[in-house]
């Protein structure tokens, strides 16, 4: 598929992991995931909408995550995540596994 | 990983296959608020509504994109692939409609003829028996006969391996009479043990089963009846009310005590080709002790017990009660499976069948495969131009076997309609001699079938042409005109390849049809002994009991008397057993002559008057038939027939010796033996004892040999006959030619099924073999212009092409002889008279093909030599 690169300059599969991360703090609907990411990395990580979707679809495919119908701050109907508990536990491995990678990566050059 | 298992993700890929065109709507609505939301945060940073709202949908990007892509996400790819790929199939077929139409009709009758013959299979060899745990139910024969009472009683009472034994006793059809009211009927009742619908495991619809007190009484007079299914719905309209009211049969009164489920079919179980109508109680005493071997018996194995240990012990015990009863008959016990004994008999023939449906649809398999490949032939560019515009080679291996599936299952939709058809037919064929024919239907079973016949052939069918399209070297096929090339020739090949198998195919079925024909010919050939044309049957059983000899003769005079003087009539007389029929038999000796107990003769024991002879056709060999004058008062006389007189009196006149049976007989004729058993079987020895001078028969048959065809004279017997009786029920006038068509009804049932498919098989390896040389004259339209041209003679080109289809039938004729000459060899008892070998078979069905494929190769080579060589050069 003629698809254009990946919006994000994440690493790949990191925005599943962030995103899962994120979910930690409650339930959130999509505008507010992508808000959030942005604002705890200071603006440094941007979230493109092109990604986020499909994203969620596919966590919520998997299992990790669940959606549903709620109103939102702004009193409008809106669709909420939740975080499962496999999803959680998956998030630990995630974890586990991207900081084994940072930490090495970082070795090598030199920060640690 | 729990929820990413495979199963799980599936159920929510199929709950949003389900939700799916809610799914997409939602997911919009979410996306629409997140715009909606990035717009309000923008609006808060002072930017105008405006434009705040377009750089949302700005930075939001392609929305229908997006959606497209959580759909893919959920839908798996190929699921929409497939979507793709049907729609490109239904189109293709609805372009190509004579295509689709041929194919679809070639593919219906295959799998139609498929699922017929499995739905016979499966109700003949595969579906349990319709009775409790069938497989511990055995058969349990005397030899292949039946079984004394007072044996079954011992070995009921002695044996370890079964929990109990149960029978049914000797009738006949159209044993007992109902009168009463509605029209008088013959009913063939069939008298059981109390025991025996339990030990099936079977229960009444209605009513209940025989009481132990109904078992005890006299055989001749029945207390109690239990109707079968289909005759409480014939003659009672299934009237429930039925049961506990008194019926007359046989001038007796009788209490019908239950009506037995639809489920029971009794007939298509054990006398396959006879409907039962009613079951009367079978009582285990002295009197029914007395009339000999009269018992079939089943039983039911004992938990651990099987049929070898159960026949061992048989065998044993019945040494024991040999010895300790030689006033009984010995018993031989064979032992066999209920199941095997029912249908083990025609699992060969059904296995044959099977067999010739499996080359037939490989042969229709072939011809499609051949049809799909010529029509790939015109969308070689169609292919290259998917190629090119980066369709994988799996894709289109994809796409083209999904076509060829979604052709066959079209195929499979006709196929069931004609698969209906014919089990309906199969089951309602009632005369046919062949077990669990009633219960033939296109069950869940064949359906699953069905399908899978229809998905395996659009493979297979598809397969090829669909290896083919990746051949197709993407620039040589766009570039125009390139024919002729290796690609094109390796595709000649495996045309070639597929008309040669499905002659051979289609040599192997006509063969083995012919075959069987042969049989079925030589079988229709053979010398009954009687002669069934012209000759009909009646049962004419008196109203009343007997009170003397004197009496009984005096009706049989009279019935004989009225029946001669009708006009048209050549001979009439009276036998207790029709051809086929009874299989009752004795001991028997001359003389003086002591035999050791285990090699005695035997003789079926029949019951006939003067008359009999000449209006059932037997021929008399030697000596006097019966006449009037052998009467009560007389010498008891006997008739032997030629097997009988060579066993007892080898190499003597066997006319003048004494019978020492039945109080010793005189032998005055020996006449011809009569197949009674089976038409392939010879018949065995048979002792005739005249009508007149004894009251021991079950049943009286009028036998008429007539001018004109007996059915004419029917309403004529019938009016001659009723002051004698006029509660003579005359429902039934058979033809002695009914009695031997329902006996090789098995042998007619295979030979129509097989010549069908044979028949079939030879069209299709015709339309095969005309749609490669049409194909392959379109194909070189241009070369033949050139060779005519260039001087080439329209005959020459004729022979040439001629030629070479004569070449591909003989190809596939020798390789396909070669394979029958193995295969026939395997049909073994299903053959008669004929050797697998049969040269006037081979050759003849072998002239067969090569005629007709002469004719279908010949078609388009006319159409080619009258080819325009201007025409055929400039058309390119």
């Amino acid at each position: 598929m003629g698809t254009e690169k990946p919006k994000t300059d994440l690493l790949p599969g990191t925005l599943d992991m962030l995103v899962l991360k994120t979910l930690t703090r409650g339930h959130l609907h999509g505008y507010a995931i992508a808000q959030l990411i942005q604002q705890l990395s200071d603006d440094l990580l941007r979230v493109e909408e092109g990604s986020l979707y499909p994203a969620l679809q596919r966590l919520e495919l998997n299992g990790w995550i669940e959606g549903e119908w709620g109103v939102s701050a702004n009193n409008r109907r809106a669709r909420f995540y939740r975080l499962t508990s496999y999803g959680r536990k998956h998030l630990n491995a995630e974890t586990a596994r991207y900081r084994q990678v940072t930490g090495a990566v970082a070795r090598i050059m030199g920060f640690a | 990983m729990g929820a990413g298992s495979s199963w799980k993700r599936f159920r929510r890929r199929l709950r949003y296959w389900v939700e799916r065109s809610e799914r997409p709507r939602l997911l919009s609505e979410e996306m629409e608020f997140h715009i909606e939301s990035m717009a309000q945060d923008l609006v808060g940073q002072g930017i105008s509504e405006r434009d705040a709202r377009a750089a949302a949908h700005r930075k939001f990007g392609n929305m229908t994109q997006q959606l497209e892509e959580a759909r893919f996400t959920w839908i798996t790819r190929w699921m929409s692939d497939l979507a793709q790929d049907l729609h490109h199939a239904f189109r293709g077929m609805r372009r190509d409609a004579g295509f689709t139409t041929f194919v679809v009709l070639i593919a219906g009758l295959g799998i139609g003829a498929s699922s017929t013959i499995f739905s016979v299979v499966n109700a003949l060899l595969l579906r349990p028996l319709p009775f409790h745990a069938p497989d511990r139910l055995v058969w349990i024969a005397n030899v292949e006969w039946s079984t004394q009472v007072g044996v079954f009683l011992d070995l009921r009472e002695r044996n370890q391996s079964f929990s109990n034994l149960a029978g049914f006793g000797v009738y006949g059809v159209g044993d007992s009479k109902l009168t009463g009211t509605g029209e008088p009927e013959r009913l063939t009742s069939v008298p059981v043990t109390q025991n025996f619908f339990t030990l099936l495991g079977v229960q009444p619809m209605i009513g209940r089963s025989f009481t132990v007190e109904e078992c005890q009484g006299s055989f001749s007079t029945p207390p109690a009846a239990l109707l079968s299914h289909g005759f409480w719905q014939r003659r009672f309209a299934s009237d429930p009310a039925v049961v506990g009211r008194k019926l007359t049969l046989n001038n007796k009164p009788v209490m019908v005590v239950g009506v037995l489920p639809a489920s029971f079919d009794f007939a298509s179980v054990f006398t396959p080709g006879t409907p039962v109508d009613a079951f009367i109680p079978w009582p285990l005493t002295d009197e029914t002790n007395r009339r000999g071997n009269t018992m079939k018996v089943i039983g039911r194995l004992r938990p651990g017990a099987t049929v070898q240990s159960a026949q061992a012990e048989f065998t044993l015990l019945a040494k024991q009660i040999w010895s300790q009863h030689p006033e009984w008959n010995g018993i031989s016990p064979r032992l066999s499976p209920l199941k095997q004994h029912v249908s083990g008999r025609v699992s060969p023939a059904l296995m044959l069948l099977a067999g010739a449906v499996g080359v037939l649809m490989l042969i229709v398999c072939a011809n499609l495969s051949n049809l799909q490949l010529a029509r790939l032939g015109a969308r070689q560019k169609e292919m290259a131009m998917r190629t090119a515009l980066g369709a994988g080679r799996l894709r289109l291996l994809r796409q083209m076997l999904t076509e060829s599936v979604a052709l066959s299952c079209c195929g499979a939709a006709l196929g069931l309609i004609l698969g209906v058809a014919g089990t309906r037919a199969i089951a309602h064929l009632d005369a046919f001699n062949l077990p669990l024919l009633a219960s033939v239907r296109l069950d869940g079973d064949a359906l699953v079938f069905t399908v899978l016949a229809a998905v395996l052939t659009g493979v297979l069918f598809g397969l090829l042409p669909a290896l083919q399209v990746q051949s197709f070297a993407v620039g040589e096929v766009l570039k125009d005109g390139s024919r002729g090339s290796s690609g094109g020739r390796r595709r000649a090949w495996v045309h070639n390849g597929l008309v040669v198998s499905e002659i051979a195919f289609a040599c192997t079925l006509l063969v083995g049809a012919g075959l069987l024909m042969r049989s079925f010919l030589r079988v229709l050939d053979l010398n009954l002994g009687f002669q069934p044309e012209r000759a009909a049957a009646l049962r004419v059983d008196p109203g009343v009991r007997f009170k003397s000899l004197e009496q009984q003769n005096s009706y049989i005079d009279e019935v004989l008397q009225r029946t001669r003087s009708l006009p048209g009539m050549r001979a009439a007389g009276l036998t207790d057993v029709l051809p086929f029929g009874g299989d009752r038999a004795w001991q028997v000796s001359g003389e003086g002559q002591v035999y050791p107990k285990d090699r005695h003769p035997e003789s079926f024991m029949r019951v006939v008057s003067d008359g009999y002879f000449e209006s059932a056709g037997i021929r008399l060999q030697a000596g006097r038939g019966f006449t009037e004058r052998d009467r009560a008062s007389s010498e008891p006389v006997a008739i032997v027939n030629e097997t009988l007189a060579r066993t007892l009196w080898p190499g003597q006149d066997a006319i003048g010796q004494i019978v020492t049976q039945d109080g010793g007989r005189r032998v005055v004729g020996v006449v011809a033996d009569v197949r009674h058993e089976a038409l392939e079987k010879a018949g065995g020895s048979e002792m005739y004892r005249p009508m007149r001078q004894t009251a021991d028969y079950s049943a009286m048959n009028l036998v008429v040999r007539t001018v004109l065809p007996p059915e004419r004279l029917a309403a004529g017997v019938r009016a001659a006959l009723r002051p004698i009786d006029p509660n003579l029920p005359m429902s039934e006038f058979k033809t002695l030619q009914d009695l031997v068509d329902q006996a090789v009804s098995p042998r007619r049932f295979l030979v129509l099924l097989l010549a069908g498919f044979a028949g079939f098989a030879l069209l299709l390896a015709s339309l095969g073999i005309y749609a490669v040389i049409s194909y392959s004259v379109n194909q070189r339209v241009q070369e033949i212009g050139i060779r005519m041209a260039l001087g080439a003679s329209a005959a020459d080109l004729q022979s040439r092409i001629l030629l070479r289809t004569l070449g591909l039938a003989a190809l596939g004729l020798a390789l396909g002889m070669a394979v029958s000459r193995v295969l026939t060899s395997a049909l073994g008892n299903l053959l008669f008279g004929v050797t697998p070998g049969d040269p006037v078979t081979f050759i003849g069905m072998g002239a067969l093909l090569i005629v007709v494929a002469a004719v279908a190769g010949y078609i388009p080579v006319r159409r080619a030599s009258r080819i325009d060589p201007m025409v055929a050069l400039r058309s390119s």
